[in-house]
């Protein structure tokens, strides 16, 4: 990747976290932590590669993203806003009343949201299914769907982890957002679930470890996944939660909870320091 | 009528679909493991490229059975009533009653008819926690022919429907020409002194139970109420508002079931006594499915004498 096409997504990745926090605030509500950690990789697929028409959100030979970790929903409403497929302001009607930005994806209100998700485990399941559709159907589309590392504990992800590679479902690519924390703590302490990489190897998937906030790296890894046959991909991407608003970063406690007045001006801060060097 | 053909609505809702195969390329199967019980493997004979076994994965098997209907396809997705309403009870709420999804779902097995597996296998509580899902339509057919309508039908409606079959031969009362309609209950037989309102297995029974009646000089009227949800209030209403009792019969707890379903139907513009006939809040055992029928009163024998209290209570 050249550093104009570099620079270019950090900057949108950058515009995207703005999103989140704009959303958060606005709503006094949200995950925020989770949201951050998966901008780059969100920006990424919705910059580079989903083949989406924003014109036709249901076009049906569209590339799919299903975020099965649902609540990190204000990464994927700033990347469809920042798409087109609907207006940057409208993301400050996150969470209220009359919204079509509800608090998980609804794939009846926000344009662009291709499956209802955020009870954790079904996502992944959903997306087996669009990808199983596409096999029966004889297209060509591919589905993301990017999880939550905590969501691991869900036996349903391992219910579908086996079906996925029992259908041989190649056009299916998981991404999991590899932060290490869940709403009670490390996920090593809380109930852990690793090794991640070697699971998903012993369930039949080709497994990718990337660092999730290197643009080159997501790049290589979703090339990659296109490439393999005869079985789904999962990428394992290692990231920091919170990542880029320097008090969030790493801390559990920002899982789910909405900055103050003072603290999103910090972070709105951290994030145009960001842009400066850009 | 002792000599009435008998075939389990398993067995119809298996036929209906390979049926469909051959008509509709859009309809897929999903099985968990029990095609040879839930009769889905019928369909799989005839069309094994658009039929998936899941393994003995329910919640998967709901979600991918949604993923696939934003796709344009109608899954109809396949197990024991006991997994497809209990287990997977929160991915249908959640991933196929909130998206109001274009899912099928096939419960078999349901009810104290089940049998010898006993009480672990035998749902008594699928219609309560599928009626409390927004959208959610729910279908429990009498026999074979009203069955194989109900999925005929359910293929052409847009839009989640929870379908219940039984394990246990039922007899096949309805003729070749009967016409199955979404929502409409049927009014099987005429009366004026008191309404049975069956659905399932129960619906025969009550049909036997009200010939015996009218040898006593009673005349009940006998309503089959297949679809649960949407239920059919008008022909309710007015059977209350003419005959002033009802009677419910059905092979479901007494809890959330048909008999709550009508009572809450008529209980708002015309409320008179209602006397519930299924499983009074408790669980089944093993045994043969005729013998539990008749153990927990879900029979022509139980529903005369129950109809015989109801006229006590009406005013």
């Amino acid at each position: 990747m050249n550093e104009e096409r570099r620079k270019r997504l950090a900057k949108a990745a950058n515009q995207v976290r703005k999103g989140i926090l704009e959303e958060v605030y606005s709503a006094q509500s949200g995950h925020p932590g989770g949201s951050l950690s998966i901008a780059d990789v969100m920006t990424y697929l919705y910059q580079e590669e989903l083949r989406v028409d924003t014109n036709n959100p249901k076009w049906e030979d569209r590339d799919r993203l299903v975020l099965s970790k649902g609540h990190v929903c204000p990464a994927l409403y700033a990347a469809l806003a920042q798409k087109g497929f609907f207006p940057w302001e409208e993301l400050k009607t996150f969470r209220q009343v009359g919204s079509r930005l509800q608090g998980h994806p609804d794939l009846n209100k926000a344009p662009g949201v291709d499956f209802t998700a955020g009870s954790l485990g079904q996502g992944v399941s959903a997306a087996a299914g669009i990808a199983l559709a596409g096999k029966i159907a004889g297209k060509n589309y591919r589905v993301y769907a990017i999880l939550g590392d905590g969501e691991l504990q869900e036996g349903e992800v391992w219910e579908s982890a086996m079906f996925s590679a029992h259908y041989k479902l190649d056009n299916l690519c998981y991404i999991i957002d590899n932060n290490g924390l869940q709403i009670d703590g490390n996920i090593q302490d809380v109930c852990s679930p690793y090794p991640i990489d070697k699971k998903f190897e012993a369930f039949g998937f080709e497994v990718i470890v990337i660092d999730g906030h290197d643009f080159d790296q997501i790049e290589a890894a979703v090339e990659k996944a296109k490439t393999v046959t005869g079985k789904p991909v999962a990428i394992i991407a290692k990231t920091v939660k919170g990542k880029g608003v320097s008090f969030m970063e790493g801390k559990a406690s920002w899982h789910g909870s909405a900055p103050n007045e003072e603290q999103y001006k910090t972070a709105m801060d951290d994030l145009a320091k960001i842009e400066e060097v850009l | 009528m002792a000599d009435m053909m008998k075939k389990a609505t398993r067995e119809s809702y298996g036929e209906a679909l390979a049926k469909l195969a051959a008509e509709n390329d859009k309809v897929i199967v999903f099985d968990a493991d029990l095609a040879g019980a839930t009769k889905t493997g019928t369909f799989k004979k005839a069309c094994p490229e658009r039929f998936f076994d899941c393994g003995i994965a329910e919640s998967n098997m709901m979600t991918v059975a949604a993923g696939t209907s934003t796709c344009g396809f109608i899954p109809f997705a396949s197990t024991f009533a006991m997994f497809a309403a209990g287990r997977a009870f929160e991915q249908v709420r959640n991933s196929i009653g909130y998206p109001h999804l274009n899912v099928k779902i096939g419960a078999t097995h349901a009810g104290v008819s089940v049998g010898e597996d006993g009480a672990t296998h035998q749902c008594n509580e699928d219609i309560a926690l599928m009626r409390t899902i927004p959208g959610m339509t729910i279908i429990n057919p009498a026999d074979d022919v009203e069955a194989q309508a109900a999925v005929r039908a359910a293929a052409e409606y847009v839009g989640p429907v929870y379908l219940r079959f039984g394990r246990l031969a039922a007899p096949v009362f309805n003729g070749p020409d009967y016409q199955f309609r979404m929502g409409k209950g049927v009014t099987l037989r005429e009366g004026s002194d008191v309404t049975i309102v069956a659905t399932g297995i129960l619906v025969y029974e009550a049909v036997k139970a009200a010939e015996a009646l009218a040898s006593e000089g009673i005349s009940a009227r006998v309503i089959n109420i297949h679809t649960i949800k949407p239920i059919d209030k008008e022909l309710l209403v007015k059977a209350a508002q003419e005959t002033g009792v009802l009677v419910t019969a059905e092979e479901h707890s007494v809890i959330g079931g048909l008999g709550a379903a009508v009572a809450e139907a008529i209980g708002e513009d015309c409320p008179v006594p209602v006397v519930r006939i299924g499983i009074k809040d408790t669980f089944g055992h093993s045994g043969k499915g005729a013998e539990l029928l008749k153990e927990f009163g879900l029979s022509s024998e139980n529903i005369i004498a129950e109809t015989k209290r109801a006229l006590t209570l009406k005013k």
